[in-house]
């Protein structure tokens, strides 16, 4: 088996998952319907782009694995998203935020995807790329409008803002999945897309009128498996099922 | 939320066809409401084309007058193109 293809495709799984369950906690929760089936519709897209990617891995690894073995029987250490997706929705602010700094790699992210050598990966790259630019346009709408909005709404979207800016770094940190997949051709180099990352992130919250946070610091391990007490929450409500009840189905 | 104004969306599900009045929604503005339109709207792949109107801008008739207005249309059955024969491949008439 292409072992570099499987663990880069399990990287980018993850990212959709998390992310997707994150949004999915959401689902009839929203702070208006508009909102809330704006949300789940993000949620829905991160899944089915999830299961492109599980499915494909499941099949290369040629080991009886499903999709669902892949996102339901892992561990939080084998798990390869970044430490972003998986922090908590907390409010409006951080939901929307947390969202934006994601879109605003994952668009270019995608684009660049479209050119793998590795045919499968870039066409799910190009169904990929028409959602995630929705997705991009609709949190960086709703930046500008909490940061230029009231003062209410600025404060706390400054707060999102401030307090998630340490995860970004590792968005286009090159783990050793992504230098052997850039190697290889099939993957995305992530040093030629962090300009236009930091670009579409400061360019919105110029726009949004929110500051740029002085934080140096940044947080990684999630691409190597080490994560955030987030995550063990996350997995204990998404799989509970499938390990109380192993090979339940409905 | 509650002082977000409300709009009026119109859905075009074809090229070809007119869009019509499928609801309403609430939303910061013209923006947004397109963005929320398409996002409640069109989940099944109902269109091609949005408008949305924010509901102040529309002026409707007084259900009350409603005599006045369309009942002297009533007795005119010859307003009705129903005296021809239309051809089989004519659609949307």
């Amino acid at each position: 088996m292409n072992d570099t293809l499987f663990k880069y495709l399990i990287q980018l799984g993850d990212n959709s998952l998390i992310l997707g369950h994150r949004l999915s906690e959401l689902c009839g929760h929203g702070p208006i319907l508009e909102v809330d089936m704006a949300l789940t519709n993000i949620a829905l897209d991160l899944m089915g782009q999830a299961r492109n990617y599980y499915q494909y891995a499941a099949e290369i690894e040629g080991k009886g694995r499903t999709e669902d073995d892949l996102a339901m029987l892992r561990d939080a250490r084998e798990y390869r998203n970044c430490l972003l997706v998986e922090q908590a929705n907390e409010d409006f602010a951080y939901t929307i935020t947390r969202q934006f700094f994601f879109d605003a790699f994952h668009l270019p992210l995608m684009e660049a995807m479209k050119g793998s050598n590795d045919e499968r990966l870039s066409a799910i790259a190009h169904k990929s790329y028409k959602e995630v630019s929705y997705h991009y346009r609709y949190s960086s709408e709703w930046m500008k409008r909490l940061g230029d909005g009231t003062e209410e709404s600025h404060s706390r979207i400054q707060d999102a803002v401030d307090d998630l800016w340490m995860y970004i770094g590792e968005l286009c940190e090159v783990s050793d999945v992504d230098q052997a997949a850039i190697d290889a051709g099939l993957g995305v180099d992530l040093n030629a897309i962090r300009q236009t990352v930091e670009q579409n992130i400061k360019e919105v919250l110029k726009e949004a009128t929110i500051q740029i946070p002085e934080i140096s610091f940044k947080q990684s391990g999630g691409k190597s498996g080490i994560h955030t007490e987030q995550l063990g929450f996350i997995l204990a409500e998404l799989q509970w099922m499938q390990r109380a009840y192993p090979n339940m189905e409905w | 939320m509650k002082n977000w104004p409300l709009w009026e969306v119109f859905i075009r599900s074809k090229n070809g066809l007119h869009h019509k009045h499928v609801g309403s929604l609430h939303a910061t503005d013209e923006e947004m409401a397109l963005q929320n339109a398409r996002d409640v709207y069109t989940r099944r792949s109902e269109g091609v084309s949005i408008w949305v109107v924010e509901s102040k801008h529309i002026t409707a008739s007084n259900p009350e007058e409603s005599g006045e207005l369309f009942e002297p249309a009533q007795d005119k059955v010859y307003r009705h193109p129903t005296f021809y024969e239309l051809p089989n491949e004519l659609e949307h008439i």
